[in-house]
């Protein structure tokens, strides 16, 4: 067999797989568009506001409820620590909102 | 046509065996550039996908939280706050909220004990996330105690587990009766920990939020849109970090495919040399070339990307996992809703494989330019 041949058969065959995971990702949305309509149904009924992706502190449990200082209020000066805070950020949209209210 | 097809399937077999030659050098360039798009297409899917849970939990989020604030710190609503809201046009279904977080020093983990507002679990009854369940083996009909915040150890019987789809939003949730939360923190009565509310006229919502902080000065207002920005820019956060991880691998690559495309050795220098001198074409040398540069980046690509995909959305990402637990006790099982986006796959098609397209291009076409007998005694 010519080696443009094998070739165009193993790029073939990888087009195939590539197509195959987006068909793939379709079906499984279709799926599972039942347990997301469940979950969004639950997270309004509860008034869910965060994920529960990091349970260890209160502003990495809740990102979005947590002010910009509550990392640092086990005792003042106190520097956050937990290994989540490299991954988040604290939010400053809220400062984007220029209001006078405390933050 | 056909005679063109012939002539660049010509050009392939040449390319191929030309490839097949330099085997040891030519794989390890393909299995480290396969690697690279891995890693990144994973970063990728795993983060937007993430987004995605993300923007279907905060659909359902409340349109306003309102918290008080004390010396900076989050603090109860107090009886009479709530009524003050209610005068305010505008605002409707106004819901004082009972939450809070307990450390369980069983299983040193962190819980959020909640109300639901339409005061489904009975008294003595609580409702259970699933990871907690499963860390402390319970079940429906079974029993749990827990310290409460007066010291005396409390018994509940687990009248549900939240289902396994939930998990991601729903992991730690203890869901409890009103009456049982308060007794069990020492909730003063009439107290609340937030409140929730929706506004009339959704282009109001920032106005009302305006408002309510000039009414009540000690508060501060959470929007739904400002949850969802937090999370949008949590994961661009995260996806940042694991691109900055991953910037050294990205320039390591960088350099081995810059030196692998642009330092022509000696060997391909000659081969050019001949294969002008047998009556190639500059065009030909260049067309081969590139045959070369897109075998090997499209396939780098392909491969990359669907193992990506098989490693985030068949194996649950199991790379990302520790960088993702941090001292979480209590981390969710979830199968990610798969999300492919058009745009992010052309992206990453972009920027790994017409930099190297580039890269075999630039030094060849100087090469294939120069005269034969030069190149073949240089």
């Amino acid at each position: 067999m010519r080696t443009s041949t094998s070739a165009a058969a193993i790029l073939l065959t990888l087009a195939l797989a590539f197509v195959a995971c987006l068909g793939d990702a379709r079906l499984t949305v279709e799926r599972r568009a039942g347990e997301v309509v469940a979950m969004r149904t639950l997270a309004a009924q509860l008034g869910l506001t965060d994920l529960a992706l990091f349970t260890e502190a209160r502003y990495t449990r809740h990102p979005s409820q947590a002010d910009l200082h509550s990392a640092f209020q086990d005792h003042p000066l106190a520097l956050e620590h937990f290994p989540s805070g490299s991954l988040i950020v604290p939010h400053h949209e809220i400062l984007d909102r220029e209001t006078t209210a405390p933050d | 046509m056909k005679s063109w097809i012939e002539k660049q399937r010509h050009l392939i077999d040449f390319t191929l065996s030309s490839l097949l030659r330099r085997r040891g050098r030519n794989l390890g360039l393909l299995v480290v550039y396969s690697l690279l798009v891995f890693v990144l297409a994973s970063a990728m899917l795993y983060s937007h996908a993430l987004r995605r849970e993300a923007a279907v939990i905060l659909e359902g989020a409340p349109e306003v939280v309102l918290q008080r604030l004390v010396a900076g710190r989050h603090d109860l609503i107090p009886p009479g706050y709530i009524d003050k809201i209610g005068q305010m046009r505008g605002v409707q279904d106004i819901r004082g909220r009972l939450w809070g977080y307990y450390y369980d020093s069983v299983v040193k983990a962190n819980y959020t004990f909640m109300v639901p507002a339409d005061g489904s679990v009975a008294k003595g009854a609580l409702v259970v996330g699933p990871a907690l369940a499963r860390q402390r083996g319970l079940e429906a009909n079974t029993g749990v105690s827990f310290r409460a915040y007066s010291g005396e150890l409390r018994s509940f019987i687990i009248a549900d587990v939240l289902p396994q789809a939930s998990e991601i939003a729903s992991a730690d949730l203890i869901l409890i009766n009103e009456d049982d939360f308060r007794a069990f923190f020492n909730y003063p009565a009439g107290h609340y920990t937030d409140v929730a509310l929706t506004v009339a006229n959704a282009k109001e919502v920032r106005n009302v939020a305006n408002k309510l902080s000039k009414l009540l000065p000690d508060s501060r207002p959470i929007l739904r849109e400002e949850m969802q920005r937090t999370y949008a820019s949590l994961f661009d956060w995260r996806e940042g970090i694991m691109l900055a991880l991953l910037s050294a691998a990205i320039l390591a690559f960088a350099i081995l495919a810059w030196e692998k495309a642009s330092g022509l050795s000696a060997d391909e220098k000659r081969e050019i040399g001949i294969l002008k001198a047998i009556g190639w074409e500059t065009g030909d040398v260049i067309r081969m070339k590139l045959w070369e540069g897109g075998l090997i980046s499209l396939t780098a690509f392909l491969l990359g990307f669907v193992a990506a995909y098989v490693h985030v959305f068949k194996f649950g990402a199991p790379l990302f996992a520790p960088v993702l637990k941090g001292w979480a006790v209590l981390y969710p099982r979830f199968d990610l809703v798969p999300v492919i986006d058009g745009l992010q796959v052309a992206t990453l098609f972009f920027f790994t494989v017409f930099p190297y397209m580039a890269a075999v291009l630039v030094p060849i076409w100087r090469a294939a330019v120069t005269d034969p007998d030069a190149v073949m005694r240089s």
